[in-house]
């Protein structure tokens, strides 16, 4: 998905959720727009902040840019363990979390969790080919399971927390492997276990520095790069052989 | 301290990363192998994705061999001819075998093949390496015993394109090292290996080849081969990451050129009872990888990006 589409979507959810937060008034912002990956990353914390105009619970959900996912189930295939069977998804967030003021279950009920996919129990990816429902709840579920493992899907377990009863503040933190583009950040009010306000951010994970160029100069020029991998290290090879020339 | 490797896209430990490069570096100088076949998996070990670890992998040997072969030359112990004959085959054979991958990278089966591909090669190769230097250790303790005759003649003399290897002491047909060449490049450029440990055993049981000139001409060929493989890879999988290639060359190198030191003060037939030991070992431990149950029985392979 380019960088173009991942904003087309995001304006689809900010224009979805404008008539929520015409009903209640709230703000709420991050502490940096963009992270930027260098050389030296070994993660980031994002601090999220704002103020409602009464009590309320604060909902907020993390999701990556979406991309093309395959799992493979394993299988004993005449003795061996070999990827034996996959399902691929069309539309999997590369990066999911969610944060909440409570429990979830305390604060919405599971129906609007579900419309809303909080939680990521409610996560539902589109299987690209027709798959038995049965069959792909299972590919779901692993998906699910494999990517909470690599610290990628980040169950409900940051809390939001209130200063009085209008101000809020929460710490996202970001693993060192996670994917780049273009991520939304939801922010839901709830009252009575319903939505009553909505408010989508942006937040731009890239590489940059020299990082950003090698990475940029691979894709574009894959030839001259390779070139140049090559031609390196063959100076590195012959560098290193000098101070033993006599040996 | 941490380095951000910008192909793989995860941070590593730079000194892990030299480190491993060193201990690869010197096992590659004591035994003319490029190392890779121990690089590749340490690296997808400590969490570089497969693909990565494999285009990355050939990247460094290119520097590793270079430095090898220098080591080696300065002793005259490098036959260019051979080398060079070898080298055409190798870069064919390479050709191939990115396609190979590539294929099989889509199909979600590269995994297996790579390990498949470790078991079967390792295994048969250590054995027989194993089983032969052995011997070879009993026939010196015991000076009566016959000794092997000099030069046999087998029907792989009769072929045609016979070219005469001064440095070697050979005259045989081109088409051997042509063919031993092109099915190494396979395997390499599959395997994100140099091809030594299959090269050397080869060059020494097929070819003749004295075992002095062997580590260096094996080296001189892997930098072609391994360059071919870069190249491609960078073209077509996009999965060569010169940062982690450059980081493991660092310590590779100067690992290479004490290891190259140290392997001209042991014996031939130590050197392969050794290198019988090692190969052994890894293939036994991807053998036994693949016959347990899986910790996780669902997957998400890393494509190449």
């Amino acid at each position: 998905m380019t960088i173009r589409q991942h904003l087309a979507r995001a304006l689809a959810l900010v224009l979805a959720l404008w008539p929520l937060a015409a009903r209640a008034d709230f703000v709420a912002d991050l502490s940096s727009h963009s992270i930027a990956i260098t050389t030296g990353f070994t993660g980031a914390s994002v601090v999220l902040f704002g103020a409602t105009d009464g009590p309320g619970d604060v909902i907020v959900v993390v999701r990556g840019p979406e991309r093309e996912q395959t799992v493979w189930r394993k299988g004993k295939i005449a003795g061996i363990w070999a990827n034996a069977e996959s399902v691929t998804f069309a539309n999997v967030p590369s990066f999911y979390a969610v944060a909440s003021s409570k429990p979830l279950d305390d604060s919405i009920s599971a129906a609007t969790a579900a419309f809303y996919r909080i939680g990521v129990s409610n996560l539902k990816f589109e299987p690209k080919s027709t798959v038995a429902s049965e069959r792909a709840r299972v590919f779901t579920d692993a998906l699910i399971a494999v990517q909470k493992n690599a610290g990628v899907f980040v169950p409900n377990q940051i809390k939001i927390s209130f200063l009085g009863e209008r101000l809020f503040r929460a710490t996202f933190n970001f693993p060192a492997n996670i994917p780049t583009g273009v991520y939304l950040v939801q922010v839901l009010l709830v009252r009575d276990k319903d939505v009553v306000g909505g408010q989508t951010t942006p937040l731009v994970v890239s590489k940059v520095g020299v990082d950003a160029a090698v990475s940029d100069f691979a894709h574009r020029n894959a030839l001259a790069y390779g070139a140049i991998a090559v031609g390196m290290a063959a100076m590195a090879g012959w560098l290193a052989s000098l101070p033993f020339r006599n040996a | 301290m941490d380095v951000y490797l910008p192909i793989a896209e995860v941070s590593l430990d730079i000194f892990v990363l030299l480190g491993l490069g060193a201990a690869v570096g010197f096992l590659s100088g004591v035994f003319g192998v490029g190392g890779g076949f121990l690089l590749t998996p340490l690296l997808i070990l400590i969490g570089v994705p497969a693909p990565v670890a494999v285009a990355s992998s050939a990247n460094q040997l290119v520097g590793a061999s270079v430095s090898g072969v220098l080591a080696h030359w300065r002793r005259g112990h490098v036959d260019f001819k051979m080398g060079f004959i070898l080298m055409v085959g190798g870069v064919a054979g390479s050709i191939l075998g990115v396609y190979l991958f590539t294929l099989f990278s889509r199909l979600g089966q590269i995994e297996l093949v790579i390990s498949l591909a470790y078991v079967l090669l390792l295994g048969v190769l250590g054995f027989m390496m194993g089983i032969e230097s052995v011997r070879a250790m009993l026939r010196q303790r015991r000076p009566g015993a016959a000794r092997r005759k000099l030069h046999r003649h087998t029907w792989l003399h009769g072929l045609p394109l016979k070219t005469r290897f001064r440095k070697s002491q050979l005259y045989i047909s081109a088409l051997l090292p042509i063919s031993l060449g092109f099915s190494v490049g396979v395997l390499s450029a599959i395997m994100g290996i140099g091809g030594g440990f299959l090269m050397v055993p080869a060059m020494i049981y097929t070819l003749g080849m004295p075992t002095s000139m062997v580590p260096g001409t094996s080296l001189l060929q892997i930098i072609f081969v391994a360059a071919n493989v870069t190249l491609l890879q960078a073209f077509t999988n996009h999965t060569v990451d010169a940062v982690l290639a450059l980081l493991l060359l660092v310590g590779g190198v100067i690992g290479a050129q004490f290891g190259t030191r140290f392997g001209t003060q042991l014996r031939g037939e130590q050197l392969r009872f050794l290198l019988a030991l090692i190969v052994l070992a890894v293939a036994a431990q991807l053998a036994h990888d693949l016959t347990i149950r899986p910790k996780q029985m669902f997957v998400i392979p890393v494509e190449g990006r």
